[in-house]
């Protein structure tokens, strides 16, 4: 016996609980990998996006989400990976950026460096990488307060 | 979907062995890199062309319609089906060869991406959207560290330069016209490779002169990579490595 239908919107907010594999502080609601969510009858149809092409962690999401739906009681689900359009850092959600920021990694910008310092918000910094401990970061350094930070890359 | 397209496959390996050999060989320096900053830099450029290569070959797999996967095309076939370019099979050597490399064919790559992001064939479209954010950054990054070491140090210039003479007669390969790219082109589904020399050439000539290096201008080209008939010595031992575990426990699955 299977739990009442849910709707696409209690999908959602489940999906809105799991953590990124890499970056826990948000999810991958929060970092648009997850594309859509819809019911076709009693299944339900997930779609899920790569950061970037080689990214190892879509296995981790795919089972996190398979964990999740399961333990909600949904028997008929089906997760489809999609690559186009691609992911952008524009899907980043607002509340994802607030969370980045205060876990001390930099968030996106249009001209392709940080704002900011995420630590004393000093606007002095210098690239010391074009790539971070992720596929999708870079690392640089504030030459106020001298700590060195992730910056997550614009693409 | 097409089940009987020789002429789409072979494209299609062509795009997947290219960054599936090159992701392999600089997955090499994973641990060994001059610094961390670099190992780090390094790993996650192989990591993004073995993600291009997955998205490639999984598409090649479909074409060919033998019921093979991505996986099955990367570590059951051997060197003579192999459909890479000659440039990206030949060993690391050293990090100022690497990223020469890199540098030539990052700059072949974005034109070429750029291109294919209109093609008649969706699904290449696609794929070459995708690829594209990663090749852009990949020759920012190529392109400053080939500056770097080519107007650094009189030893640093002069094992740039060397790598530059030694990589450059392979650089003509990828550029080369047969029958397959013909028929890529008539049916609008990539250009051909030629007429991306001269963007081709700014770049490099552009690079190569801000890094003090002098253009080779050798016009001898080595071929027979991209059409499976003649690999170098190379990469049967690169292969070696990258398939050891299906050559050993053929069928193992993770």
């Amino acid at each position: 016996m299977s739990a009442a239908q849910p709707t696409v919107k209690q999908i959602w907010q489940w999906l809105e609980q799991i953590p990124d594999p890499e970056i826990p502080v948000i999810s991958i609601v929060d970092l648009g990998v997850v594309r859509d969510v819809c019911l076709q009858g009693n299944n339900v149809n997930v779609v899920i996006t790569p950061t970037y092409s080689g990214c190892p962690a879509m296995r981790e999401i795919a089972e996190s989400i398979t964990t999740e739906l399961t333990d909600h009681g949904i028997e008929h689900f089906n997760l489809e990976t999609r690559i186009a359009p691609a992911w952008t850092t524009d899907w980043m959600s607002d509340e994802g950026r607030t969370k980045l920021e205060a876990y001390g990694i930099a968030t996106p910008q249009a001209n392709g460096g940080p704002k900011h310092c995420p630590q004393c918000k000093s606007t002095t910094v210098e690239k010391i990488s074009q790539f971070g401990s992720t596929p999708c970061k870079a690392q640089w350094r504030c030459l106020d307060c001298l700590e060195p930070f992730e910056y997550f890359k614009c693409i | 979907m097409a089940q009987d397209d020789p002429q789409l496959y072979e494209f299609l390996l062509r795009q997947g062995d290219n960054s599936l050999v090159l992701g392999h060989r600089t997955s090499e320096w994973c641990g060994h890199a001059p610094a961390l900053e670099e190992d780090i830099a390094l790993a996650n450029t192989a990591l993004d062309l073995i993600g291009q290569t997955q998205l490639w070959l999984a598409y090649a797999a479909d074409v060919e319609g033998h019921g093979r996967s991505n996986n099955d095309l990367a570590y059951l076939r051997d060197v003579y089906d192999f459909r890479n370019v000659l440039m990206v099979e030949v060993p690391n050597e050293d990090f100022g060869r690497t990223m020469v490399r890199q540098f030539l064919f990052d700059a072949f790559q974005v034109p070429w991406l750029t291109a294919l992001q209109s093609s008649s064939d969706q699904r290449v479209a696609d794929i070459a959207h995708k690829s594209l954010k990663e090749a852009l950054y990949h020759l920012e990054r190529s392109t400053d560290t080939v500056v770097a070491l080519g107007d650094g140090t009189e030893l640093s210039n002069r094992r740039m330069q060397a790598a530059l003479n030694y990589l450059w007669p392979y650089t003509g390969e990828l550029f080369g016209q047969d029958d397959t790219d013909k028929a890529m082109q008539e049916r609008g589904v990539a250009p051909l490779p030629a007429s991306l020399r001269e963007s081709w050439n700014a770049t490099v000539v552009n690079t190569l002169a801000a890094a003090t290096l002098k253009t080779p201008d050798d016009p001898f080209a080595h071929s027979g990579g991209r059409n499976g008939v003649r690999h170098t010595e190379h990469l049967g031992h690169m292969l070696a490595t990258m398939q050891v575990l299906q050559r050993s426990y053929p069928g193992a699955q993770w």
